[in-house]
């Protein structure tokens, strides 16, 4: 297999209307070459809308969309040499699996004989060499993806789009298929983006992530930094689990439920704030704040529970499966970790560093 | 309640021996004018039996006198070639571009569609006689404009037979799947959405066929010529040859309503599959 071209892509100040209603305020992204970029967000985000933006199926209303520099936003779909994958099923039902994945190779004119070696190495890359002559409706959902990933991979494409892929599958193959999209993209080295509403899934695989809420992009980072250090309570509250609970910030520190935590942004100003707490930063102790347990989820390696503290509020603790709490036992919580906040206006994120 | 809908159906069902009487029963109610039609024809002039009539049909004699039919046969042949023109060339993309394009235009196109199924063919032609005598003046009286109003009439059945196709894929995705692979419009119709929509389309086509060759009012009231107006001409000389043609024509009808079961089986066939996995 031949290395991939490796293409940058820029979104520059994109901007998308449905009649009245602006779906995309201004997107800015930078994709470098052989970068796996996650666009994650709550569904309605305007996540999906920028990828058919940037796959020429929608018609942006302002700014430009440019691959390896060139602005391709006037160049319409067929012409802008990527490779794309739908969440809903969408190979060709009267085609084969190898004239599926061939489709693209004939649309270039790929002379017939190298069509079929290329589109038979491709679809053994995706471990579907031995079903190459079965039909769609022959093929389970998983294998139907991936058959679709090898079509949109073989005509080598500039960059390789992902609409929610995974979405239709079920949770074993979902997982198994998310690690085997990103080591064929680490061995192709193919510009990649990819959509998705899962932050898991998100976390799992890419390289950096651009959170996205309402039409434009929160915050863009690394799977850790996003984690540990979100600059805004919306990042913090849709990536990874996090209580949110009522604290005072004054000089830098913010104070919960009797105990001060310093904020990560000293300049929040100071009253009354939101504070959002991951499961993991709270442990059980000898003493600390009182609380109840309501209930507890065996996770295999780890073990949630959900406690209502004295004034009613209810946290989920994340703690090792040696510490078993029943229902309606009393403990103590305590806040553990380095304390470090993010803050916005109207609430700040507390998370380890 | 808890019963699987397999068997609940069953418990619904008439036991085998009812079910067989009602088939019967229906079968009868079918059977007995084509069987009546078919001991006409067999009639001889003496009072027994004989094949003389069919035979008379293929009499160079009689040639003559069954004229008309052949010009109103190929007449109706020109119509059918007209009307499936109109259903694949007009029907058939407004159809798609509407799925594709303007899936708002849905509703409003179904309607449209299925109107002429509710206007009697009388009613009809009250309002193409003037626009027909348009088309005298300007294009001629021949008989290929008369597939323009035939268009109309076949609308319900083509737009059915077609929309069930079109509903049964994705049309969407796959016309955009097969833009990003780099092909243009043309050939997403032809090499990806015709392919999956043929059984469909076909039906339409052998529908309008259908509709087309048992056509009458329009076409006499129109003063045009074709099988069903000429059948009535030669009844008035020979009855006996007007039935053997109409039982043709229905067998002919028959068959093509049989090609089309054929084809959704078959269709079927795929999608049962596909519900097993």
């Amino acid at each position: 297999m031949t290395l991939q071209r490796s293409s940058t892509v820029e979104f520059a100040e994109v901007v998308k209307d449905y009649g009245a209603q602006r779906v995309l305020h201004g997107l800015n992204l930078d994709i470098g070459a052989g970068e796996f970029v996650s666009l994650l967000g709550p569904s309605g985000c305007g996540k999906t809308t920028a990828l058919r933006v940037l796959a020429g199926l929608e018609d942006a209303s302002g700014g430009a969309v440019l691959i390896n520099g060139s602005d391709v936003s006037r160049v319409p779909t067929n012409k802008r040499d990527i490779g794309m994958v739908f969440q809903s099923y969408s190979l060709f039902p009267h085609l084969s699996a190898l004239s599926n994945v061939m489709f693209g190779l004939s649309m270039r004119r790929v002379p017939g004989r190298e069509a079929e070696s290329r589109a038979r190495e491709m679809l053994d890359l995706v471990g579907l060499g031995a079903l190459a002559e079965r039909y769609p409706h022959q093929l389970s959902g998983g294998q139907q993806q991936r058959v679709a990933l090898a079509r949109a991979l073989v005509t080598e494409p500039r960059v390789l789009l992902l609409d929610e892929p995974l979405s239709a599958l079920d949770a074993k193959v979902r997982e198994q298929l998310r690690e085997e999209i990103r080591r064929i993209q680490l061995r192709l080295g193919i510009t990649t983006v990819f959509v998705t509403h899962d932050q898991e899934e998100a976390l799992a695989i890419s390289d950096r992530i651009a959170v996205m809420n309402a039409g434009d992009i929160e915050q863009i980072g690394t799977p850790e930094q996003l984690y540990t250090r979100p600059s805004t309570a919306f990042v913090a509250g849709f990536v990874g689990q996090s209580n949110r609970v009522p604290g005072i910030a004054g000089h830098g520190f913010v104070e919960v439920y009797g105990r001060a935590l310093p904020l990560l942004d000293p300049g929040e100003h100071d009253g009354a704030i939101d504070v959002l707490l991951r499961p993991e930063d709270i442990r059980f102790a000898a003493e600390g704040i009182p609380a109840e347990v309501l209930a507890s989820s065996f996770l295999g390696s780890i073990r949630r529970t959900s406690v209502r503290l004295a004034d009613g509020a209810v946290l989920s603790v994340q703690h090792p499966v040696g510490q078993n709490p029943q229902p309606g036992e009393r403990l103590f919580l305590e806040w553990s970790g380095q304390p470090v906040a993010s803050a916005s206006t109207t609430a700040a994120a507390y998370t380890r560093p | 309640m808890s019963l699987p809908v397999r068997q609940r159906a069953a418990t619904l069902a008439p036991s085998p021996l009812g079910g067989r009487i009602i088939i019967a029963v229906i079968g009868l109610i079918f059977a007995i004018p084509i069987v009546s039609m078919l001991e006409f024809t067999l009639r001889a002039a003496d009072g027994g039996h004989s094949v003389e009539h069919w035979l008379a049909l293929f009499d160079p004699r009689n040639a003559r006198s069954y004229a008309p039919i052949w010009v109103g046969l190929g007449n109706s042949l020109v119509l059918s070639i007209g009307t499936v023109a109109i259903v694949l060339l007009l029907v058939a993309p407004t159809m798609v571009l509407i799925a594709l394009r303007f899936p708002k235009l849905r509703r409003p196109f179904e309607f449209l569609c299925l109107l002429p199924l509710s206007i009697p063919a009388i009613v009809l032609v009250v309002g193409l006689a003037p626009v027909y005598l348009v088309i005298g003046r300007t294009i001629g009286t021949g008989i290929w404009p008369l597939s323009l109003a035939y268009g109309v009439t076949v609308l319900p059945y083509a737009y059915r037979a077609i929309q069930a196709s079109i509903d049964a894929v994705d049309v969407a995705t796959l016309a955009e799947a097969a833009r990003s692979l780099g092909a243009g419009w043309g050939t997403v119709l032809l090499r990806v959405l015709g392919p999956n929509l043929r059984t469909g389309i076909l039906a339409a086509c052998l529908l309008s066929v259908a509709v087309v060759l048992g056509e009458f009012t329009i076409a006499s009231l129109l003063n045009r010529q074709n099988l069903q107006t000429a059948l009535v001409v030669v009844n008035k000389q020979d009855p006996y040859v007007a039935v053997i043609l109409s039982l043709l024509a229905l067998g002919f009808a028959f068959v093509l309503l049989l090609v089309i079961d054929r084809g959704a089986v078959a269709r079927r066939g795929i999608r049962s599959r596909k519900g097993q996995q």
